[in-house]
């Protein structure tokens, strides 16, 4: 079905109706030629008869109804996938960008994907080491898990993206480890920073990026994560490797899908988004996992932006009941300049249990994190208070947890976009910094593992003060 | 509708395709639809066009392609094989679609609910020539350890039985037959059809009158529900929705669990599966799987088939409460089963309600929970089944304004209230004490076979819950006058409340024996905290500091109550004396 037509009947927003056609399939691509000879594409939204609904991925400016032809390709969009998509740079629909060859295929796969029957999902419990210690110590990545970071305008988030592509890595021999990073409507600035951090690194050697830059047509958004996601799913179950893909950002994304919404006068639901957000930011969100039988797996970290740091926004809102729990950005610690400015007590890693202790990371792991998050929330009131009251009208156990979270924010949370910290560096820092308190106080943590590892964190602490 | 008939597709808009050449149609026929054959059920019909709502992806279909009419209601299979299995939204096993397709979900399958190529051992419990009727229970079958399956006579079909005999059967062979007064003559199977949308009659609605047991402590002890009762479980991401429905599963009192994960996360789906085989059943030590029937159908499956999974799940529940059982549903969660609605209404072009739900949606909301009930079963002999739902509810943001939170708090007669506060403050479960009710409080006093011990643990409800509303207003007045302005009396109110809160409301679903606490270490807990406060008071009433009382060595072992085995209760009763002890000595030491 190579069939070509010239009856474009109406253009209207990033949709185009074109009539008269034959044997058109919901879902499929097209390829519209303009006067000029260049090539848009498109796909199918709705046939209704011989009426066929077209969203133009490229968007419709300069698109005229009278000389424009449009060829029905008559299959689903589609990704040529091999091990050479690794090192590259593409567009937002999969096209090189980096003036390299096109990607010889191994196989070409229906970027829509299938869904994994729940029955071949593995359980994620395998821990993934980022190098960022509230990540790594407080909220623990594992493979196949899906784990947002909320951020809002202004804050750093692009920097964290960069150092989880250039830092995660799984612990143990032999795995495979590759990146496939999709940008949804980022700046040429914040893109050239990904691409130049990478190659700087050498990191790119090992990923693969899918670029849709902010002056991109916005309708493309639409396919870049399902075309990274396709090509992440390749290397996963095909090549068995252990892909971390980052999405940045889903907030430009939802809002090309709420252009096309409005565009094809549906009602709206939220805040003009559509009433199907939920379902279709599930369809990119649970590509994440495992499956039973294969080694590879896919994690997710979408990043967004909640506009006015509002974390009921739709966006944010919907992400959060797919996604396994949450790392916020916090406006405060930016600006008292502490990098990476996590926002500890609201951040959750919903399979945080499952992938640490002996044999994952070490046994201590839990009890630790439990406890710097109590001493930190107790801390964190602490210097509230000390803001209200001044620091002199604070009880001395009360100045005694200020001071740990303070320590706390400018040495565990604070570490630079550069550095990489291995997990244990992370574990001992807890220890660390939790040998100002007296085990009474370690409340949330077994007697006999204090006992194990508290000494020698005591011991240098009284020697760095005496 | 003998003769099949065959439309033509003349539109395709995501799920929802248009056909015409389909007179004769009825509503919520099941249709094939296009060259793969896809799974769609008819939802609207205008002279001979007929839109049909598909429950697979709907890519590469178009116009000119056919659609074929069933002529049959989506239905699901019920019979022996439901116990342990793991389905999709339209009762299609996952399992086996995995060994045919491999581990993603492919489209246009069609494998039956129930497998065909397994024998089951029947035992007839009716002779032959006994006249029977719908929902006569003729034999029986013992599906697993821990539920003996019931063969009923299909609604509707009645007259005398011949040919039952015991023996090992597949589903589908005959095991007997039935020849009604004129003399048609209806074979009798183990397994029988029923279309999802229609509720399965029963010979008449009881009231609830008994608690279903949870083993949770703030559902149990204040907002309890009854067996035949309806929840609703609404909160913000990251609350424990899911947590409070997974414990509800494994610990509920019930003989039967339907569990819907209707449009939720992949992973949880796992969690269940991996989990629930490896639990065992407190009653009976037998793993919890051998009483669960799974519908997964996750936030990437088809959306429409999340809309008829809420459908599948009652009526497999409604079948084992047929059977005289008690029989407890989760929907987790109702709000994707709602937003489903909404979208299949949008593609209709529908005038939509409030935030773009369909106007129906409260009808349909309170249909659905209708099917919930304490009944007197079809047929004979003479039984009670019992039907809870308990529905979790995703309101955007946690708003409690949502249509679906407020269509289904007009039906429903529990709801417990997560709060995302409580949740950051890892209290768990967040039910907030405040706001949730149960109106089978009444019910509280029969959960124990000693009639005053019942009587008591009322009583001690409402106590705890009167010292919780105080101490919400003293917070307060703490929080503008500080601690030391308010009365001795206030003070040991605030102590104690924090005790309810702190050693009876939070529970660690994840700890070994907190994860589950019988009726009586419930009743023993609460009463070993009320009894501290009312010795405590009368010991303030004679001077004694409150500061002594709170730092008295019983008080840490009230707070590890909850982590003594059940066995173990004598040393809560234990601690009434304790009580006694340690506060007489303050007192002494007061008065000295």
């Amino acid at each position: 079905m190579l069939n070509e037509y010239q009856t474009v009947k109406e253009i209207y927003g990033p949709l185009m109706l074109v009539e008269g056609v034959e044997g058109a399939k919901y879902g499929h691509i097209v390829e519209i030629r303009l006067a000029d000879e260049s090539v848009r594409h498109g796909q199918i939204l709705q046939v209704e008869g011989d009426r066929v609904l077209v969203q133009v991925f490229e968007g419709t400016e300069g698109v005229d109804v009278a000389r424009s032809s449009v060829r029905f390709i008559g299959r689903p969009m589609e990704l040529s996938v091999s091990p050479d998509l690794l090192g590259r740079v593409f567009d937002g629909i999969g096209r090189p960008k980096d003036n390299g060859p096109a990607i010889l295929p191994r196989q070409r796969r229906n970027i829509n994907g299938n869904p994994i029957n729940p029955v071949a999902r593995d359980y994620p419990n395998e821990f993934i080491q980022t190098g960022i210690s509230t990540i790594d110590g407080l909220n623990p990545l594992v493979r196949g898990q899906k784990l947002p970071i909320f951020s809002g305008a202004g804050l750093p988030h692009d920097d964290i993206a960069a150092q989880l592509a250039r830092q995660a890595t799984v612990l143990g021999k032999g795995e495979s480890f590759a990146v496939v990073f999709a940008a949804m409507g980022i700046t040429f600035e914040a893109a050239q920073f990904f691409i130049g951090d990478l190659t700087n690194t050498g990191a790119i050697e090992r990923a693969a990026l899918f670029i849709n830059l902010a002056d991109d047509p916005a309708i493309e958004r639409i396919a870049t994560p399902r075309v990274a996601l396709t090509a992440a799913e390749y290397l996963a179950f095909e090549e068995n490797m252990h892909v971390l893909v980052i999405l940045n950002d889903m907030t430009n994304y939802c809002e090309a899908l709420r252009e096309i919404s409005a565009a094809r006068k549906e009602v709206p639901g939220r805040r003009g988004y559509p009433g199907y957000l939920y379902t279709d930011l599930a369809s990119l969100y649970e590509r994440a996992g495992r499956i039973k039988d294969k080694t590879g797996s896919i994690t997710m970290v979408p990043v967004l932006t909640m506009p006015e740091d509002d974390k009921t926004h739709p966006v944010p809102d919907l992400t959060g009941y797919i996604t396994e729990g949450q790392i916020l950005m916090s406006r405060g610690l930016h600006r008292k300049g502490i990098a990476p400015p996590v926002d500890v007590l609201p951040s959750l890693s919903r399979l945080k249990d499952k992938g640490i202790g002996q044999g994952k990371t070490r046994d201590d792991h839990a009890d630790l994190y439990n406890q710097l998050y109590a001493a930190y929330a107790r801390g964190k009131e602490a210097q509230e208070l000390a803001t209200i009251l001044g620091e002199a009208a604070l009880s001395e156990e009360d100045q005694k947890y200020m001071a740990y979270a303070n320590e706390f924010e400018s040495r565990y949370i604070s570490q630079g976009y550069s550095e990489n910290r291995s997990v244990f560096e992370t574990l001992d820092l807890g220890w660390d910094l939790l040998s100002r308190f007296e085990d009474s106080e370690l409340k949330r943590m077994d007697a006999k593992r204090i006992a194990q590892y508290m000494p020698r964190f005591r011991e240098k602490r009284s020697q760095s003060q005496g | 509708m003998s003769d099949t008939q065959v439309g033509k597709i003349v539109k395709v808009a995501g799920p929802v395709v248009v056909a015409e050449g389909m007179s004769g149609a009825r509503m919520y026929d099941v249709v094939r639809v296009g060259e793969e054959n896809l799974i769609g059920e008819i939802v609207e019909l205008r002279g001979d066009r007929a839109s049909v709502q598909v429950y697979e992806d709907t890519t590469g279909v178009g116009p000119g392609e056919k659609v074929v009419n069933t002529g049959a209601p989506l239905s699901v299979e019920l019979g022996p094989g439901l116990i342990s299995s793991i389905y999709d939204g339209i009762q299609r096993p996952l399992d086996q679609l995995r060994e045919k397709q491999g581990d993603v979900i492919l489209r246009g399958s069609a494998i039956p609910g129930l497998r065909r190529d397994v024998k089951w051992h029947f035992v007839p419990t009716v002779s032959n020539g006994t006249k029977v009727q719908g929902g006569d229970i003729v034999g029986q079958v013992q599906e697993t350890t821990l539920v003996l399956h019931k063969i009923l006579v299909p609604p509707g079909v009645s007259g005398v039985l011949d040919g039952l005999r015991e023996g090992d059967f597949t589903v589908d062979q005959s095991i007997g037959v039935v020849t009604a007064d004129g003399g048609f003559r209806t074979e009798l199977k183990l397994m029988h059809k029923w279309p999802v949308r229609t509720a399965r009659p029963s010979l008449r609605r009881l009231a609830p009158g008994e608690i279903l047991t949870t083993g949770q402590r703030v559902i149990d002890a204040f907002f309890p529900i009854a067996k035949g009762g309806t929840a609703c479980v609404p909160g913000p991401f990251g609350s424990g929705k899911t947590v409070v429905q997974h414990q509800l599963a494994k610990w509920v009192n019930a003989d039967v669990v339907v569990y819907v994960g209707c449009g939720e996360r992949g992973n949880e789906m796992t969690d269940v599966l991996k989990e629930f085989p490896e639990l065992k059943d407190p009653h009976s030590g037998e793993p919890l799987m051998k009483r669960v029937v799974l519908l997964a159908n996750t936030s990437d499956m088809p959306v429409a088939a999340r809309e008829a999974s809420v459908y599948t799940g009652i009526t497999l529940a409604e079948y084992f409460r047929d059977m005289g059982y008690s029989v407890a549903m989760m929907a987790d969660s109702t709000s994707r089963w709602a937003e489903a609605m909404r979208e299949i209404s949008t593609r209709l072009e529908e005038m939509p309600a409030e935030e773009g739900y369909p106007a129906y949606l409260g009808a349909r909301i309170a249909s659905f929970y209708e099917r919930a009930g304490r009944v007197e079963c079809a047929g004979g002999p003479q039984r009670e089944g019992a039907l809870s739902i308990i529905g979790a509810v995703s309101p955007p943001g946690g708003d409690l304004s949502d249509s679906v939170v407020q269509a289904t708090l007009h039906v429903v007669k529990v709801f417990w209230s997560l709060q995302g506060r409580l949740a950051q403050q890892r209290h768990f479960p967040a039910i907030d004490w405040l706001t949730s009710y149960s109106f089978y409080k009444q019910y509280l006093s029969g959960c124990f076979e000693d009639r005053q011990r019942g009587v008591e643990m009322a009583e001690m409800s409402r106590e705890a819950m009167s010292l919780l509303e105080q101490e919400s207003q003293l917070i307060e007045i703490v929080r503008l006058v500080g601690a030391e302005s308010i009365s001795a009396k206030d003070r040991l109110v605030l102590q104690t409340a924090r005790s309810i809160r702190e050693d009876f409301l939070h529970q660690n679903a994840f700890h070994k024996v907190d994860t589950h606490t019988s009726m009586d270490k419930q009743f023993e807990i609460l009463k070993a905290i009320l009894y501290f406060h009312r010795i405590a008071l009368s010991a303030v009433e004679r001077g004694a500091d409150t500061r002594d009382l709170s730092a008295l060595k019983v008080r840490e072992s009230i707070a590890r109550a909850k982590f003594l085995e059940e066995n173990q209760i004598g040393q809560i009763v234990d601690l009434r004396r304790q009580i006694d002890e340690q506060i007489r000595a303050v007192i002494g030491a007061a008065a000295a």
